[in-house]
């Protein structure tokens, strides 16, 4: 069912896992993914806005540089219009990308920052592929690539 | 399959009597769960079983039906009622395989006449139910169920023609709702393809004499409503016909066809030797339950028509608009529609999995049957979203087919425009720019140059320059340019940018007005507090007065500019920071904003900062209400005010407007709800007798603690009245500014002997329509009060239609 809770949890959680499900099972808060770190709030809103009134947006930052790094959180006021958001913008795009939304126990203070060791989020660690939109190569490979060869 | 079902039921018994067994001589308690768990599991395979015949499946649907028929024949004697009962709610949710289980029945019926008794007995009494308690699409596939039940020998022809007289009876009586009768004569029409041949063949004059008075009753009946539900004002090239006419044209065209219809599938014609042996039964009496006026009765609508077989392909031709096979298949699209539309995915799958796909243009009727529902009257049935993701999916699914449909589709709705329902219009510009949103923008755009010459207020024209503006709220500017031809320029919306009228650099130069904002920017920034700023706007701005002579109403129009547009020039960053900025000085914008006169220039300011941000400009006068630094009736009266004379017709003036509305329809709402639960709380808490008799039928007693004071309740109910009143006097603003300025359009143009058809008329007109229409179940609460007070005999019948169509949908 599109709007059930997927595997993903947050490793960061205070609290058990139950209590991680339960909150999750009766959220308002969803985090996007896989967004263009030039994506803006005011895009967000409009699409968002489509299935319910939005209570707060709040982007996804770089931990050091403090601009966006492709993720962010969308409350709403009614769990009814988070889930027709997971029933009708999960997998549809924005800004000409497929995005994801997934439940999120609720916003804490901290949360809004990439968890990477470069600042970003963890994926653009880790990944090969050329991303113009995420900045590029992944941080490790662009790494690589600034290392001069022996 | 039938192995299968055999073996599973076969196991389910030895189960059983393992059960019996090992508890001889004790455990009496494990040995009654154990059958009770058992029971349950064996309803939950009967209920599998039952709800998935007719899925496909490696035999054939009359050996499934055969076996499935002798299962439950084994256990009618022990599960007899929980079968019933999945019968008639598969009857009652599964229309589309209504044939299916009323075969089912037939067969059973054959082997056992007093279970098919008692099934006629549950479905007249469930539609009795269905009836009473509003479920009409469950009453409707009911009455189609029994009907087809003739044709299974379950239910004999004479009685059911009694059922439906008596359904045409309640269609004929006078004294009650139009939209009564009109249901009931519908749902006696939506059962003859099933059952009219055989009523034909065996009842031919009852059936006839039926007809007579239904084709009399529809005939004769007001269609006032229907102009407020057309998509297009014409009827060319397609009618716009109003569904019960358009379904009885339908029914005419089988009839003529002597009743022979070649769609639905009709299992029992395999077993009609075995079936025709049955003993039949008669349909105890149904009476449908008396009106009552606080009975909600579905709305009237009217089919959507775009396509014609000229527009499909070479292949399978598109049934005619009479034809009955359209209705069948535009009934079962949605039907799948409203069943599945809460996963995308799987409703798409389910819609191009249609059974007689290859007979028809699939995509065609599909794709007419979603706009149909796009563009309903008054509202669609789900948020527009849902649909437009939907038609994405239907694309995934269909990259060869449906993309072209769709691009076709768009073309014909954009040639169509000039007479299309402003509210469509909004609706279409919604999906349009959502969809292309998700194509990268990619459209032909070069096949609308002949808007180019167009002027601006024309539909075609506006329509361009709207989709792009949303364009730009799920984009940007530059991408919006990009991609457009370079003749379409004049389309572009303005890049958003901040029209700051107090820039230290700007045309105020060296100005006390300026040099204010100056020092307000610097305090601002050095973190200063709401009572600093009021003061050093008082000092900086107020005209000098002795204090007696200061009134505290008098707005000072400059003091609230100047901060207003100062404040969200700092916050331009981001809708965020502008309103972290209005949370941060609510008491200097409450303060400020003491009159509507006040309020309505604070709207000014923010207006005149932001044109070029319509998106930025929605957000923040929701922002300004839902903080009550603005009431609704200031915004009303803004937006019919001379300055907003030239943005009167855009889209986003209307986007505000009816988020206002909402905004004062959830508040009277929330209000209602608190002060109803607080009522009650007491209510029950006041009667002090037997609190037994209270708590065995389920109600609670308050406890003193949580109990709220008479005061209190009393309290609640006023703030609902005063609420009320406010809701009512804000449809009365807008109401009456539209007769006004409507009225003040046609004495003008009579007077300079002109046309007074121009495009401005048609967009009031069409937003007039739309208030009635979004909100129609508040103003229907004060259509009284409308009546007697504004939509009076004497207004120009250009305006009163508009207010009769909407009052004629309840009536």
């Amino acid at each position: 069912m599109s709007v059930d809770i997927s595997s993903y949890r947050d490793q960061h959680f205070k609290g058990s896992r139950s209590e991680q499900e339960r909150l999750l099972n009766q959220s308002t808060t969803l985090y996007i993914g896989n967004m263009s770190f030039f994506t803006t709030e005011e895009q967000l809103y409009e699409l968002f806005g489509k299935v319910g009134e939005v209570k707060k947006i709040i982007m996804g930052l770089d931990k050091f540089k403090r601009t966006p790094c492709g993720f962010c959180f969308v409350e709403y006021y009614q769990r009814d219009d988070a889930e027709n958001a997971m029933r009708y913008i999960n997998g549809t795009r924005l800004d000409d990308r497929i995005i994801r939304t997934d439940w999120d126990a609720g916003f804490v203070e901290g949360r809004q920052y990439g968890r990477g060791k470069s600042g970003g989020q963890v994926r653009d660690e880790y990944r090969t592929d050329f991303d113009s939109g995420r900045g590029g190569y992944g941080k490790i490979v662009q790494q690589k690539l600034q290392t001069p060869e022996f | 399959l039938i192995h299968f079902i055999k073996r599973a039921l076969m196991m389910s018994h030895h189960r059983r009597k393992r059960g019996y067994d090992d508890d001889e001589g004790g455990g009496g308690y494990r040995t009654k769960k154990r059958r009770t768990n058992e029971h349950m599991e064996i309803e939950d395979r009967l209920e599998s079983l039952i709800l998935r015949v007719g899925e496909k499946s490696t035999s054939s649907l009359e050996s499934n039906l055969e076996g499935l028929a002798s299962v439950l024949e084994a256990d009618l004697s022990t599960y007899k009622s929980k079968i019933l009962k999945i019968l008639v709610e598969c009857a009652m949710k599964l229309p589309d395989k209504c044939t299916i289980y009323t075969t089912l029945i037939g067969l059973l019926n054959t082997k056992n006449y007093n279970f098919g008794g008692e099934c006629v007995e549950l479905l007249v009494k469930s539609t009795k139910d269905a009836l009473k308690s509003f479920r009409w699409s469950d009453a409707r596939f009911l009455l189609r169920f029994m009907s087809d039940l003739v044709n299974c020998h379950v239910v004999s022809a004479g009685s059911l023609l009694q059922l439906l007289d008596n359904f045409v009876d309640a269609a004929l009586e006078e004294g009650v709702p139009q939209v009564r009768r009109d249901w009931f004569a519908y749902t006696v029409l939506s059962a003859l393809p099933w059952v009219g041949r055989e009523l034909y063949e065996k009842k031919e004059s009852e059936l006839d004499r039926m007809l007579g008075s239904l084709e009399g009753y529809i005939k004769r009946r007001k269609k006032i409503h229907h102009n407020a539900l057309r998509v297009f004002k014409s009827d060319h090239p397609h009618p716009q016909e109003e569904y019960l006419d358009c379904l009885w044209q339908q029914i005419k065209r089988l009839r003529s066809d002597m009743w022979i219809e070649k769609h639905i599938i009709r299992p029992y014609l395999a077993f009609d030797s075995t079936l025709s042996e049955a003993l039949q039964h008669n349909l105890p009496s149904l009476v449908p339950p008396p009106h009552h006026p606080s009975t909600l009765y579905p709305l009237p609508t009217v089919i959507f028509r775009m396509f014609d077989y000229t527009d499909c392909p070479e292949g399978p031709i598109l049934p005619g608009q009479h034809s009955i096979e359209r209705w069948l298949i535009e009934e079962q699209l949605r039907h799948i529609l409203m069943s599945n539309h809460l996963e995308r995915k799987e409703c798409a799958a389910q819609l191009l999995s249609y059974p007689l796909k290859n007979k028809i243009p699939l995509e065609y009727i599909i794709v007419e049957v979603m706009f149909g529902e796009i563009f309903r009257l008054p509202n669609p049935l789900c948020l527009e979203i849902a649909y437009g993701s939907i038609l994405i999916e239907l694309c995934k699914l269909q990259p060869s087919t449906m993309p072209q449909v769709l691009a076709q589709a768009t073309e014909l709705l954009y040639e169509r425009l000039d007479g299309m329902n402003k509210t469509c219009f909004d609706r279409l510009v919604n999906w349009f720019s959502y969809h292309l949103s998700n194509f990268q923008f990619r459209w032909s755009w070069d096949d609308w140059e002949d808007a180019l010459t167009q002027d601006p207020e024309e539909p075609k024209a506006k329509f361009i320059r709207e989709v792009l503006l949303k364009c730009l709220r799920l984009s940007y500017h530059q991408r919006v340019v990009e991609i457009v031809p370079e003749t379409f320029a004049v389309f572009l919306p303005d890049k958003p940018s901040p029209n700051f009228k107090y820039a230290a650099n700007g045309q105020f130069a060296g100005s006390v007005e300026v040099r204010a904002s100056e020092h307000l920017i610097a305090a601002i920034k050095r973190k200063c507090t709401s009572e600093e700023v009021l003061a050093l706007l008082k000092q900086e701005l107020d005209p000098p007065m002795a204090e007696e002579d200061m009134e505290d109403n008098v707005c000072n129009p400059v003091k609230i500019e100047v901060f207003t547009q100062t404040l969200l020039f700092l916050g331009q960053k981001s809708f965020s920071h502008s309103f972290a900025a209005i949370a941060k000085f609510y008491s200097v914008l409450k303060s400020l904003g003491n009159t509507e006169e006040a309020q309505i220039c604070i709207l000014r300011s923010v207006v005149d900062l932001w044109k070029s941000h319509q998106q930025m400009l929605v957000v923040l006068i929701d922002k300004l209400l839902k903080t009550q630094i603005v009431e609704c009736a200031a915004v009303a009266n803004w937006v019919f005010s001379k300055e907003m004379v030239p943005e009167f017709s855009k889209c986003y003036i209307w986007e505000i407007v009816h988020l206002t509305i909402r905004k004062m329809n959830k508040h009277v709402a929330k209000l209602q709800k608190d002060a109803t639960e607080a009522r009650k709380a007491i209510e029950y808490s006041d009667s002090d007798s037997s609190d037994s008799e209270d708590e065995s039928r389920g109600r609670r007693k308050t406890k003193p603690a949580e109990r709220p004071t008479e005061d209190q309740v009393e309290k609640l109910e006023d703030k609902l009245e005063a609420a009320q009143a406010d809701q009512k006097n804000l449809f009365l603003i807008i109401f009456q500014r539209f007769i006004m300025i409507l009225s003040e359009h046609l004495v003008r143009c009579d007077t300079d002997a002109v046309d007074f058809k121009t495009p401005w008329f048609h967009w009031t007109v069409g937003r007039l329509h739309q208030i009635f229409m979004l909100h129609h179940e508040q103003v229907e609460k004060y259509s009284t009060t409308l009546e007697t007070l504004l939509f009076t005999q004497d207004l120009d019948p250009n305006i009163l239609d508009v207010f009769h169509q909407f009052v004629a949908l309840r009536m």
